[in-house]
């Protein structure tokens, strides 16, 4: 690696480690119910949002309350997405005057923004107008990063509950999440992003002659309020359609750096949540070290794949590197650097063409969602998924120490196995699924691009990344075809828009539902104590193990699928049409 | 029922090969998902071989040749028989031991009170039998009326004949053993075929074996990998077309048995019942699989403080005579005293003033005349040629001298207060009036004990010591002995309380216990093991009955629970970590022409044969031979369960890890090399 890669990776890792306990610490106390130095700002606007929920607010909900409540609000927020999508031709602020997109298209689309995914087969300033990026998106940004955190504290309290079957209280979870930590977060995003040249307007469109002599059409919008949300709440969907390559979103290295920062900020931080509230912060370090671990592997290889070049591209005489597909402000350092970032945290934005990467290097980006979104990963959303690895080493290795399996001084029994079984093998099968079937079927030939292990890898790549809610494409996959540039006369293609959907819905709720009854098989359950025969989770050894055990699940789940694909692509010297 | 272990003597092993042709039955391989997967791809594959050689096939994509349909198949069926083998040689073992106790069963003819004569099979709860001399005692029950000395050795392979006696904590027998000595009239309490020996029979051949909450677990975890891996397999069969080098069912089929763990899954039952027998070697008769799992998770340990901790008996440990008083003539006060006395007390104090050179007594033409213990007068002693020595509890002599117009010397306090403070027992001597001194008698804690409770201390067991004593003596006793805690002045309520409590503070509790008045505890702890000799009471409320009666084996019963769920956690890391050599082996060399440039045969993949196997076929004929043969070559691990060491559990992680996970990962490289040398290189595939 080179020194400004080197640089920026030890600056990144000493930021967040030394924000992870200050960030995660007020988030444990704000989920507590303690007072906190916004509390005074915020109680009143709180009680006001929670009266709008009703008494539902008011209860301690058991993992069954707590799950329709969270299956309700998602569907509700299904359903006004649809139609505020539906509805674009009727919009304020729309200055292109741009159309509802096809039904198919708006229904992927809506799932994947209410699924914390921002897959998108869409370009957002030829698609949508700026009141669907506000009221519709943006909105979606907030509450299903909230969402994701939510089910990671009612998992923790579950864990940690020692009498009942309160899991504490979704409308609650909810709200908190999004009025302490996600809105301050947000805003100071915005207004750092606003400083280093991000627009954020309503202006129309801005028509220009370049000096080659061809007219140019710059889009126009709220980014940097966007682009702070998008980063902070694991999103990825960007305002423009090259997200966050665009220099409108995305100016210099500083802000670059900013940006990758801003994704791992929270995920990173909710590891000492976790180890605040079962009231042993090495429990989290032990989680924090073994994300920390994957996450620099998975850095390092894809920067020296990256500086490597391919072999196709050594026959053809190509030195210095990969760089097709990157821009030149950010090099081979920013860029592979972003790419790791955004699919260990299930993000999705990009700042490079993630479909240009070398074989190897666009490996690593699978293959780190493929673990099902546990290196950090999205907010919430990677800490409950790697408490699901967690309990998977615990109940392998602990009975090698000769005792039932036990977290934290629970047991692990056939239930809780089950339920794990089906939480962390859901979205792996998932991914397998809808990549098989789509190859199956042939249904899904008509959105691939290229030929060879490339078009496959595309393939492989959009219900990987729809599965883990990453959001992050092969850009080759589409499932919208727009003729003309704009709404008019486009046309969706239906198999890869409802196959992905179904991609999203199963990643995403299937998990959540089966996490929150672990939580619930957890929560009342009797707490063994602490003895020399128990078996640890806060120390080396067992973070060696858990980064086995992730590595082995998606190894064992996906090797023939990234052989097929990337691996046999950066073996060869061929060029596929 | 002590003989050495023998996993492959010939006729167990000519049975278990029967026995796993039989168990070929679907409706017994259903009950392991993996087996299952394995036995349905052996029918499907097999089908195909058939279609081939009939030349009916031929008309899918990339069909496999049907020699090499005919080899897997083969490999296949072998898979399974290996399981069943492995289950039915752990079947086996139990059964020699079964068919002995059954012939003990058989036609014993049971003979009533009121004389008519029936068969032992016909006995209900409450009959009333009479059995004497040379008879054979016809099922379970209770002495009502006698007392009879009884060979036992059939159920606990003990050869020295046990006093059974009405009422108290001895009155149990067990059908199929035989008086040798006088006649007991015993009250029947067991139901038609529910003897203790029925059970016996029906838990050592697994006949009633139900799977374990542990068990049902992993069984999950691992028909969700298998499920993962049908997936895997599935969907790479449109993976491998689309990349123009489509696979045939047969070679995805081959991958799929080589990828679910058939390890485990094959002697998950074995493992189970290994750990069952392992208890009855050292006679231990656990009456569920449960109660052996729970007692690898046992937190505190009950242990009754005398016959476990201490040798059973007091002994006299020193002589403390008071001013005025030599410690010979003390000495032999004590020792005439306790010329009459049996105990093993008495006893050690004749020893003991023997060591102080005090020899035999020649009482001439006195006649000594023994004054025996009573509960009234709490002291014995004798009187002769006008002496009366008296020994007994403190208070007691007092009472006596005072009686006598005597007073206590001022020193007599301290010195009963001293020994007393030491976990001694003192016993006070007496001539006429005066206080000679004091005998101090000593609990002798067991040799070897501390050692042992540091040992479960490092497998994080707490030790509790159950006494009767008073509080300063068993503080003492439980300082010298090393346990973590006691329970003075213990009443067998005062026992359940303690249980319970260490149960709501989450805590597995394994006690054992012998007395009517256990049950109750026995009943309520995590692990009750009822000693033999025990009430039959005291056996119904236990969830374990040690044959040999020896309160020490809890910690040996704690071993085999672990051990069990060690080798079960063991197997199963093996078996995943053999994957990754797996799919080393099998995938570049199935994907070995895919992509390959124009003109080349092979293609990018082909770099990836680290392994250097001859072909795909062999590659895959290799790996299903390595999974077939590592079955049988575990069974003995299985049966014998992977070593414990007691030390703490991540020092225990880290070397089981290293053992089966990394040895797991690299042992397949080599074995399937070396197949694949011989399958290759010999028989040229």
């Amino acid at each position: 690696m080179d020194w400004p890669g080197i640089g920026q990776l030890a600056l990144l890792v000493g930021l967040l480690t030394a924000l992870t306990p200050l960030l995660g610490g007020y988030m444990a106390r704000v989920f507590s119910g303690e007072r906190v130095w916004l509390t005074p700002l915020l109680a009143p606007v709180e009680r006001g949002a929670l009266r709008l929920f009703g008494a539902e607010a008011e209860r301690d909900q058991n993992w069954k309350r707590y799950g329709l409540s969270l299956l309700a609000f998602s569907a509700a927020s299904w359903v006004v997405l649809y139609l505020i999508l539906a509805t674009q031709s009727i919009h304020p602020w729309n200055p292109q005057g741009l159309g509802a997109m096809p039904w198919d298209v708006n229904f992927n689309t809506t799932t994947s923004f209410v699924t914390n995914t921002n897959w998108q087969f869409y370009a957002g300033e030829t698609t949508l107008s700026n009141f669907s990026q506000m009221a519709g998106l943006a909105v979606q940004n907030f509450v299903s990063a909230a969402v994701g955190i939510a089910v990671a504290i009612a998992l923790i309290r579950g864990i940690v509950s020692r009498s009942g079957d309160s899991l504490g209280n979704f409308w609650r979870d909810l709200t908190r999440a999004i009025l302490y930590i996600l809105l301050p977060l947000s805003i100071l995003a915005t207004i750092f992003f606003i400083s280093q040249g991000v627009i954020q307007n309503l202006s129309d469109y801005v028509r220009l002659t370049t000096l080659t002599g061809h007219e140019q059409v710059l889009g126009m919008g709220p980014n940097a309020s966007q682009e702070a949300i998008k980063l902070i709440g694991t999103n990825g969907g960007g305002f423009f359609n090259v997200n966050s390559a665009m220099p409108f979103s995305n100016p210099s290295g500083l802000t670059n750096f900013v940006q990758v920062f801003l994704i791992l900020l929270i995920p990173t931080a909710l590891t000492a949540t976790f180890g605040r509230m079962v009231g042993s912060r090495r429990q989290g370090w032990a989680i924090f070290a073994a994300m920390m671990a994957l996450f620099l592997v998975a850095v390092v290889v894809v920067h020296l794949a990256e500086s490597n070049g391919s072999p196709a591209q050594h026959l053809a005489g190509i030195a210095g590197g990969n760089m097709e597909g990157k821009e030149t402000r950010f090099g081979i350092s920013g860029s592979s650097l972003f790419a790791a970032v955004t699919t260990v945290a299930s993000c999705g934005a990009v700042n490079a063409a993630m479909e240009s990467l070398t074989g190897l290097g666009g490996a690593v980006p699978m293959a780190n969602m493929m673990t099902g979104e546990v290196i950090f990963g999205g907010v919430g959303a990677g800490l409950y998924g790697m408490l699901m690895m967690v309990l998977l080493a615990v109940f392998l290795a602990g009975l090698m120490v000769g005792r039932t399996p036990e977290y934290l001084g629970k047991r692990i029994g056939a239930r809780e196995v089950k339920l794990v079984a089906i939480a962390a093998l859901a979205t792996p099968l998932t991914m397998l699924a809808g990549s098989g079937l789509a190859m199956a079927t042939k249904w899904g030939d008509p959105s691939i691009y290229n030929g060879g292990p490339q078009g496959f890898s595309e393939t492989l790549y959009a219900y990987v990344s729809q599965a883990a809610n990453n959001g992050s494409a092969f850009a080759g996959y589409t499932g919208f075809l727009q003729p003309n540039g704009d709404n008019v006369g486009a046309f969706g293609i239906t198999f890869a828009d409802l196959m992905g959907s179904a991609a999203l819905f199963a990643g995403r709720f299937i998990p959540i539902i089966a996490i929150l009854a672990v939580a619930g098989a957890l929560a009342g359950k009797r707490v063994a104590p602490e003895g020399a025969g128990t078996f640890r989770t806060d120390n080396p050894t067992f973070v060696v193990l858990l980064i086995g055990v992730v590595l082995l699940v998606a190894l064992l789940t996906f090797v023939p699928a990234l052989l097929l694909g990337p691996i046999v692509q950066s073996l060869s010297e061929g060029l596929f049409a | 029922m002590n003989q050495a272990p023998t996993i492959f003597n010939p006729s167990t092993l000519a049975t278990a090969t029967l026995e796993s042709v039989r168990k070929l039955d679907p409706r017994h391989v259903v009950k392991s998902p993996v087996m299952f997967v394995v036995e349905v791809s052996a029918v499907l594959i097999t089908g195909i071989w058939v279609a081939q050689a009939l030349g009916v096939s031929g008309s899918g994509v990339g069909d496999a040749p049907a020699w090499f349909s005919f080899t897997v198949a083969v490999l296949l069926w072998l898979t399974v028989l290996f399981a069943n083998f492995a289950e039915s040689v752990a079947e086996g073992r139990g059964k020699a031991q079964a068919d002995a106790l059954r012939s003990m069963r058989s036609d014993t003819q049971a003979r009533m009170t009121d004389g008519t004569t029936r068969p032992a099979a016909d006995l209900a709860q409450g009959d009333l039998v009479v059995v004497e001399t040379g008879e054979t005692i016809p099922g379970d029950g209770t002495i009502v009326e006698g007392i009879a000395s009884v060979d036992e050795s059939a159920i606990t392979g003990e050869s020295a004949p046990v006093i059974r006696e009405a009422g108290g904590d001895r009155s149990a027998v067990t059908g199929g053993t035989r008086v040798l000595s006088d006649r007991i009239v015993v009250e029947i309490t067991q139901q038609p075929g529910q003897s203790f020996l029925d059970r016996m029979i029906a838990l050592i051949e697994g006949a009633s074996r139900k799977k374990t909450p542990n068990e049902i677990a992993l069984n999950i975890l691992l028909a969700g990998l298998t499920i993962v891996f049908l997936a895997v397999v599935l969907t790479l069969a449109p993976f491998a077309d689309y990349a123009g080098t489509p696979v045939s069912v047969v070679m995805l089929a081959s991958l799929l048995i080589a990828l679910i763990p058939t390890t485990i899954g094959a002697l998950l039952p074995a493992i189970g019942i290994a750990g069952m027998d392992r208890l009855v070697r050292r006679n231990v008769l656990a009456l569920s699989g449960r109660s052996v799992e729970a007692s690898g998770d046992v937190d505190v340990l009950l242990l009754d403080k005398t016959g476990t901790i201490t040798l059973g008996n007091r002994q006299a440990h020193e002589f403390v005579p008071m001013p005025g008083v030599s410690e010979t003539d003390l000495a032999e006060a004590a020792q005439i005293a306790s010329l009459a006395d049996e105990t093993p007390e008495g006893r050690s104090i004749v020893i003991l003033a023997k060591q102080l050179g005090i020899r035999e007594h020649d009482f001439g033409d006195a006649q000594p005349e023994f004054v025996p213990f009573t509960a009234e007068t709490r002291m014995s002693g004798v009187d002769f040629a006008g002496n009366r020595l008296r020994k007994g509890a403190g208070d007691a002599i007092l009472g006596w001298i005072e009686s006598q117009g005597g007073r206590a010397p001022a020193e007599l306090g301290p010195a009963l207060e001293r020994i007393a403070k030491d976990g001694g027992t003192p016993l006070a001597v007496s001539r006429d009036s005066q206080v000679l001194g004091v005998i101090h008698l000593k609990d002798v804690v067991k040799e070897g004990m501390s050692e042992r409770f540091d040992q479960l201390r490092a497998m994080g067991i707490r030790t509790v010591m159950v006494t009767g004593d008073n509080p300063l003596t068993a503080a003492k006793i439980a300082d010298e002995a090393g346990v973590d805690d006691f329970l003075a002045e213990a009443t067998p309520e005062a026992k359940l309380e303690l249980i319970r409590n260490e149960q709501s503070s989450g805590r597995m509790v394994a006690m054992t216990g012998d007395g009517t008045n256990d049950a109750p505890a026995l009943a309520q702890a995590d692990v009750g093991v009822a000693m033999n000799t025990g009430t039959q009471a005291a056996r119904e409320a236990g969830n374990m009955v040690d044959l040999d009666s020896n309160p020490t084996k809890l910690i040996e019963i704690v071993e085999v629970g672990k051990q069990l769920l060690i080798t079960r956690g063991a197997l199963t890391t093996f078996s995943i970590a053999n994957d990754v050599a797996k799919y080393f082996a099998i995938l570049p060399a199935m994907f070995a022409a895919t992509y390959a440039l124009a003109g080349e045969s092979e293609g990018p993949l082909a770099s990836l044969n680290i392994m250097h196997l001859g072909t795909p076929e062999s590659a895959i004929l290799s790996a299903l031979i390595f999974n077939a043969l590592v079955i049988p070559a575990l069974v003995p691990l299985a049966l014998r369960g992977v070593s414990y060491r007691p030390v703490g559990a991540t020092a225990l992680l880290r070397r089981n890890l290293l053992i089966y996970g990394v040895g797991g990962l690299i042992l397949p490289f080599v074995g399937i090399k070396l197949i694949d040398l011989i399958v290759h290189g010999i028989f040229g595939v």
